[in-house]
């Protein structure tokens, strides 16, 4: 189980109110599309994914983005729990939705990408381990279920 | 062999000339060693590395980071003919150096990170893809003459 220290977690809390997760959420997501196109497989219903700008402004991108965000403010609440908080989307994600958990790192990673971009000095080093050690722990904790 | 189209290597181009290479390598190494500690490893006669500051201000990782950067300039340059361009190091990282690969695609990671940190908007979807793909091309480089 990943541990966060105090600091990490206050870290990652105090940055997190700062966001605007709708916002976030769906440049997330429109990022994971872009940067790893195969990722566009889980999203055949989406319609025009077919260039970044398309994918970026896609109405179904956003809504689904903010929704894959805000579960993961449910992470934030649970930083000593993730496998518990997680344990039905992991279910889901293996039995229904067919996603391979590397997908999970990959969303991680742009997200951490996406709280360099807007945070600038605020995204410290310091703050940097504390996100990347946060969204590993919800990509194992994702992947927890799998069988 | 990574093929990049024109495009990709006019956005890879004109984000790199606007990159302070002493301070963005010397911040990349940086961190990479707080990020991922176990890279410490690597650089027994750094000196101080103890805390996340000692690190980001330590010389010798500013020194290091630079020179590591300047020779991803190299990639910059040879977009089409990594490989080569980058055989002398790999078997250098190989045969001397005893570097696991994976540590390659760990820093071309951090300075995805060290770049959208710096360019904040600038570092759009698709120059973040753009880069994606040459610090995966270049990692892979680096791995080719490993034995």
């Amino acid at each position: 189980m990943v541990h966060l220290t105090a600091e990490e977690k206050s870290s990652v809390t105090s940055l997190w109110g700062k966001m605007n997760v709708d916002e976030a959420g769906g440049e997330a997501l429109g990022r994971l599309l872009v940067v790893y196109p195969w990722t566009q497989r889980f999203f055949d219903n989406f319609g025009n994914l077919s260039s970044s700008s398309a994918i970026m402004g896609n109405p179904k991108v956003k809504a689904h983005g903010k929704k894959v965000l805000t579960s993961f403010g449910d992470a934030i609440k649970n930083m000593d729990n993730l496998k518990g908080a997680f344990a039905k989307l992991s279910e889901l994600h293996c039995d229904k939705l067919h996603v391979d958990p590397e997908n999970f790192r990959l969303l991680g990673n742009v997200l951490v990408i996406i709280l360099a971009t807007h945070f600038g000095k605020d995204f410290t080093p310091e703050v940097q381990v504390a996100w990347q050690k946060l969204v590993s722990g919800v990509a194992i904790a994702l992947a927890h279920k799998y069988h | 062999m990574v093929h990049f189209t024109a495009e990709e290597k006019a956005i890879i181009t004109s984000l790199w000339a606007k990159v302070n290479v002493e301070e963005t390598g010397g911040e990349a190494l940086g961190r990479l060693l707080v990020v991922y500690p176990w890279t410490q490893r690597f650089f027994d006669n750094f000196g101080n590395l103890s805390s996340a500051s000692a690190i980001m201000g330590n010389p010798k990782v500013k020194a290091h980071g630079k020179k590591v950067l300047s020779s991803l300039g190299e990639a910059v340059t040879h977009m089409d003919d990594l490989k080569d361009a980058f055989a002398h190091l790999s078997e250098l990282h190989c045969d001397r150096l005893h570097v696991d690969p994976e540590n390659f695609r760990l820093l071309g990671n951090v300075l995805v990170i060290v770049l959208a940190h710096h360019f904040g908007r600038e570092f759009t979807p698709q120059v973040q893809a753009a880069w994606k793909k040459l610090m995966s091309a270049v990692a892979i480089a680096l791995g080719h003459k490993y034995h």
